[in-house]
């Protein structure tokens, strides 16, 4: 019980306030780095509960709080065990920040898939993954420079699996990001191609002609207004994906940098929304905060099941009908197909148009035989290759015309 | 300034069963001057709390539904053209100056929700009613008002809140809200509620409904919602159900598993929801139910 513990056992005068103040801020820290959005006014406000008299039984001041502190359901949830770890000295039982990852052997973080060499990752794959083109990948970049293309163009064409140095990887980065720049300002232009002959709005056009005595010189026509189209991105952080999970990692980074609206989550066995770890400007320390919540990546993947998981919680919350979902995996279900493809087509009802980028597409030999993406293809509108570069700039008109 | 405990005695007098925790709520509302924000999945009685809040003040409920564009003059002010208009051609013999002062005057602006709100002698209860809806302008400038609490009208000058509205925003997690939005407003989340108070509830609501029949009713309605839905009952479609079972005479739901199964219709709102409630799985819930 709270009355128990040193700090609030004072009573106001000045000793006990000042060491209720020491409390208060301290635990306004852990609640900073707990993730919590707390500022000054949110300080001010506690205080006053306090010398309110709300301190006197612990259950009411952790509800006051909590009322006060959190501003989401996620928080919401996770407050009152921090609040008793604090103040009361429980265990808390939920996540609470900690300052470095722990990696079991099994998951690998997202950073650690990120800065290995591909080369070396070929024996976590499973054997009928091997690709057949590695050696000519590197054929082929040795062309691009014959040839006397730029680097730009040599990059863009080269397999982001055969990317092992990094600085090639930080200039492939670099393209992601400008593509994903160059494919917002293309949808954002869209009044460009509005159809003519709107509708009169006959109220403003009164209103803007009361000053001619109300005749109607100067029209005012209804404009349609411009909805920024969102962007949804699913990503396969498997182990068979594992090559082209840091490359896309790193897309979704600079999508959600530039997008107006877009949304994020990583799958494996397990969904997760990481939006929120992404907003980060800077990348490394996105890819930190991201590496916590990826336990697991690497693994198996159960497509179907994250789809479910996707489609009970934040579907109605992340998906409209301006939605662009674009998904990126191999279709490696080792799940159950049959779901995999019922929630695919919740999902295509859901929502404008689904994306499906499938890397192993560019592979030559490869046709979509696994049972997962066949269960799912029927309901993608567009189905398409994402090994290169330049087969991601290909998908800029077709994303331009939502 | 009203107590907490004043607060759930007049909430409990008012019809509505709150959890312990909506009185603080609204009692740090009032001290801290903040506006409430209330999350939950639809149906869960997120705008009763408002409705039972301006009875807790004894106050006027003042509604703004909002909408994907939704515009400051559906939500603030507007002025009444058509009659400005007529004041002109009615009295053309006037100077400009004259005409002006006349048309751009009180007589001719028309209130809109959150211009009532703030010109009210006594505080009202304003609900701003499903704000993810709205987009993410109109949020900027709800932020606006709600911090300074005065409009400026551009022809008449700026009002200055005569009272400050108890605010309520719902939202049901259609859209993210602005984290700015979020620090302005003490946080609550509306769950649904468990077998209890949800039979409580149907007992204070639902006239003719007796202690049993709404507990069988309250359980039932808590397995259905652990079933795999698309779309999962709310409250009020929970005393849709209890109206229709009471008004078909259904005293204990295991005398009338026909009956159950017809009314269903009360709570299951898709068709794929409909197909997968068949006879015998409505029984198996129904045989949990004491």
């Amino acid at each position: 019980m709270i009355a128990r513990s040193p700090a609030l056992a004072m009573n106001d005068t000045g000793d006990g306030g000042r060491l209720i103040a020491g409390r208060l801020s301290a635990f306004l820290r852990t609640l900073r780095d707990n993730g919590f959005a707390v500022g000054l006014q949110e300080g001010q406000d506690a205080a006053m509960l306090i010398a309110g008299g709300y301190a006197a039984r612990p259950a009411l001041l952790r509800s006051a709080f909590r009322h006060l502190f959190t501003s989401r359901k996620a928080e919401w949830e996770r407050f009152d065990g921090l609040f008793d770890a604090f103040w009361l000295g429980h265990r808390v039982r939920s996540r609470s920040v900690t300052t470095g990852a722990a990696k079991a052997a099994n998951s690998p973080s997202l950073k650690s898939l990120l800065e290995r060499p591909s080369d070396q990752t070929g024996g976590d794959r499973p054997p009928d993954q091997i690709p057949s083109g590695d050696d000519d990948g590197a054929e082929r970049s040795g062309e691009g420079r014959m040839e006397g293309a730029s680097l730009a163009d040599h990059l863009a064409e080269t397999d982001f699996r055969n990317m092992a140095q990094p600085e090639q990887i930080a200039q492939a980065h670099d393209a992601a990001a400008r593509l994903a720049r160059l494919m917002r300002t293309r949808l954002t232009r869209r009044d460009l191609a509005r159809r003519r002959g709107y509708r009169l709005d006959i109220r403003r056009t009164i209103h803007a002609n009361i000053s001619h005595g109300g005749v109607p010189i100067q029209l005012v026509r209804r404009k349609r207004k411009d909805k920024p189209l969102r962007l949804v991105m699913l990503l396969d952080a498997s182990g068979s994906m594992s090559m082209y999970t840091g490359f896309f990692i790193r897309f979704i980074h600079g999508v959600l940098d530039e997008f107006r609206e877009a949304e994020a989550f990583l799958f494996h066995t397990r969904l997760a929304p990481i939006s929120d770890a992404m907003k980060e400007r800077d990348p490394a320390r996105a890819l930190d905060r991201l590496s916590m919540m990826a336990q697991g990546a690497g693994g198996g993947t159960r497509i179907g099941e994250s789809l479910q998981t996707f489609n009970r919680w934040h579907a109605a919350r992340v998906l409209h009908s301006r939605t662009c979902l674009m998904i990126v995996s191999d279709g490696y279900e080792t799940g159950d197909a049959a779901l995999l493809g019922r929630e695919m087509a919740t999902l295509a009802r859901r929502c404008r148009r689904i994306v499906w980028l499938n890397p192993m597409m560019g592979w030559e030999g490869y046709a979509p035989e696994a049972a997962g993406i066949k269960a799912a293809l029927p309901h993608v509108d567009l189905y398409a290759r994402a090994n290169t570069l330049q087969s991601l700039l290909a998908l800029e008109p077709y994303l331009a015309k939502l | 300034m009203i107590s907490r405990d004043q607060i759930a005695e007049r909430l409990s007098a008012a019809g509505y069963i709150a959890d312990g925790e909506l009185a603080t709520a609204i009692a740090l509302m009032q001290m801290l001057k903040r506006p409430l924000l209330l999350e939950g999945e639809a149906g869960v009685g997120k705008t009763e709390v408002a409705k039972a809040l301006a009875v807790v003040h004894d106050t006027e409920l003042i509604r703004l539904q909002c909408y994907e564009g939704l515009d400051q003059s559906a939500a603030l002010y507007e002025w009444n053209y058509q009659r400005q208009l007529l004041a002109i051609q009615a009295d053309r013999s006037a100077s400009a100056e004259a005409i002006e002062d006349k048309i751009f005057s009180e007589k001719y602006l028309l209130e809109r929700p959150l211009l009532a709100a703030i010109r009210r002698s006594r505080a009202p209860v304003l609900l701003i009613d499903e704000v993810d809806r709205a987009d993410t302008e109109f949020e900027a400038f709800l932020l606006e008002l709600l911090s300074d609490y005065q409009v400026s009208i551009p022809e008449m000058g700026t009002i200055t809140a005569t009272s400050i509205p108890h605010v309520v925003l719902t939202s049901n997690g259609t859209r993210e809200l602005s984290d700015a939005l979020r620090r302005r407003c003490l946080y609550h989340y509306v769950d649904y509620p468990d077998v209890d108070r949800e039979a409580r509830i149907i007992m204070a609501r639902v006239a003719g409904a007796g202690t049993s029949l709404a507990l069988q009713i309250a359980t039932m309605v808590q397995s259905i919602r652990r079933e795999d839905l698309r779309k999962v009952p709310g409250v009020a479609e929970t005393l849709d159900w209890a109206a229709a079972l009471v008004g078909l005479d259904v005293r204990d739901l295991h005398d009338a598993p026909e009956t159950v199964q017809d009314t269903l219709m009360c709570l299951l709102k898709t068709h794929e929801d409909r197909a997968r409630f068949k006879p015998e799985v409505t029984a198996r819930l129904l045989g949990k139910v004491a």
